[in-house]
């Protein structure tokens, strides 16, 4: 017997919403989306609990300028506080070292991290998962009862193709999914009518923004950009209501 | 110490097993500590019998059993197997500590000791389990 996949639902009791972000492809955007959504809506007062699940490429803690904390022992672990963040990585433990896992190692992985940190009453636990649909969001599926995915989208056919294929698996499973995002717009051409086909609701739209690489590493700059400002304009209202 | 949210799972799941099998008393539970994860049972063993407290009749005479189980390893790249205490040594304390919270990181500071792949599986002694939970039906 497993004594972790039990207590989950424990540790997860007080967390209103759980948002998975996701996306097909890599490179879309999902990490630098799922950080300033937790940053974005932690300023409009909620309590915002940040998840890096990408064990493979993480990189959340980049995006943040979180690179020296630790987390506290404590009856579990305590995610430190990032930017009235807490945020949890696999970073703590694997430092600069890169973790080659297979699949079934990454269940385990995030069955330990479920089952052993405490975040407390959060209105939002938003995770940053890793590139298409594979075991690992099968295993957040299974293991958070709560879970609802956000899915980023970016025009580019190559991506839709595996958006649309994302989107389908998770109508077919009936996971509860807030909207797509369409990231790095450079033109008039919108997704929306593509999603909006398949009844799932489509979030908004955010531009490309030369600005984003020089606000990296910090959470001010970050929400002075026009990446945050389009999430605090558009999205995070639609998934404060959702 | 972050043994007491795993002891508080062993519980929860000795109550979720005891409903399903309708148990009045839980008599015994079986607990198998993974070598890789290097728990420190005096804080898990004090730990597990304070969760026990929240459901006294249920626990009242319940006998937690610990067994200790070696860690072992095999490569996937050339097949070789090998033991925990062939890594041990070679560990810092904070890779100890680390491997500790979440063993897969086993896998950023260990390798195989012929080739040195860090592809291997953990083919037992990972960390906390429960092996088996008994008790006495209410008839
Ligand atoms: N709207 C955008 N404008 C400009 N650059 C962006 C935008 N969205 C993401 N990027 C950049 O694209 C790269 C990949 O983003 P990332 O969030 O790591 O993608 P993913 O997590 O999907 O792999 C990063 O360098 C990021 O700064
Ligand atoms: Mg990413
Ligand atoms: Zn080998």
């Amino acid at each position: 017997m497993d004594p972790r996949v039990n207590i989950i639902d424990k540790r997860l009791e007080k967390v209103k919403k759980v948002v998975a972000v996701s996306g097909g492809k890599g490179g879309i955007g999902k990490s630098t989306f799922a950080a300033i959504l937790a940053l974005t809506l932690s300023k409009r007062g909620h309590n915002v609990g940040l998840l890096d699940l990408d064990f493979w490429g993480p990189s959340a803690h980049v995006i943040l300028g979180a690179e020296k904390v630790l987390p506290e022992e404590k009856e579990g672990i305590i995610p430190p506080d990032i930017h009235n963040l807490k945020f949890m990585t696999i970073m703590y433990y694997t430092a600069d070292k890169a973790l080659t896992i297979r699949k079934a190692a990454f269940e385990n992985a995030v069955l330990e991290l479920l089952s052993v940190v405490q975040w407390g009453a959060l209105d939002y636990l938003i995770m940053d998962m890793p590139p298409g649909i594979g075991d690992p969001t099968l295993d957040v599926i299974r293991l958070m009862k709560k879970v609802r995915f956000c899915v980023i989208a970016a025009q580019s056919q190559v991506v839709m193709e595996t958006v649309i294929k994302t989107l389908n698996t998770l109508i077919e499973l009936k996971i509860s999914i807030t909207g797509v995002v369409q990231n790095m717009k450079m033109n008039e051409r919108s997704v929306r009518e593509q999603i909006e086909r398949l009844h799932v609701p489509f979030l908004g739209e955010i531009e490309f923004d030369a600005g984003l690489e020089e606000a990296m590493g910090n959470p001010d700059d970050l929400l002075q950009t026009g990446f945050a400002k389009a999430i605090d304009r558009s999205i995070a209202g639609k998934l404060e209501n959702f | 110490m972050h043994e007491w949210a795993l002891a508080e799972a062993v519980v929860v799941t000795a109550i979720k097993t005891a409903k399903e099998h309708s148990f009045r008393e839980v008599t015994d539970i079986e607990i198998q500590l993974g070598q890789l994860q290097q728990i420190d049972k005096d804080v898990f063993a004090f730990a597990v019998e304070k969760a026990l407290k929240s459901q006294r009749l249920l626990f009242k005479e319940t006998k937690v059993h610990f067994h200790d189980e070696e860690a072992v390893f095999q490569c996937r790249n050339c097949g070789r197997e090998w033991t925990f205490e062939d890594n041990k040594k070679k560990l810092s304390t904070t890779e100890s500590e680390a491997i500790h919270f979440v063993p897969e990181v086993a896998h950023a500071y260990m390798g195989c000791p012929d080739c040195q792949s860090t592809d291997f599986e953990i083919l037992k002694g990972r960390g906390v389990s429960v092996s088996s939970i008994t008790g006495e039906r209410d008839d």
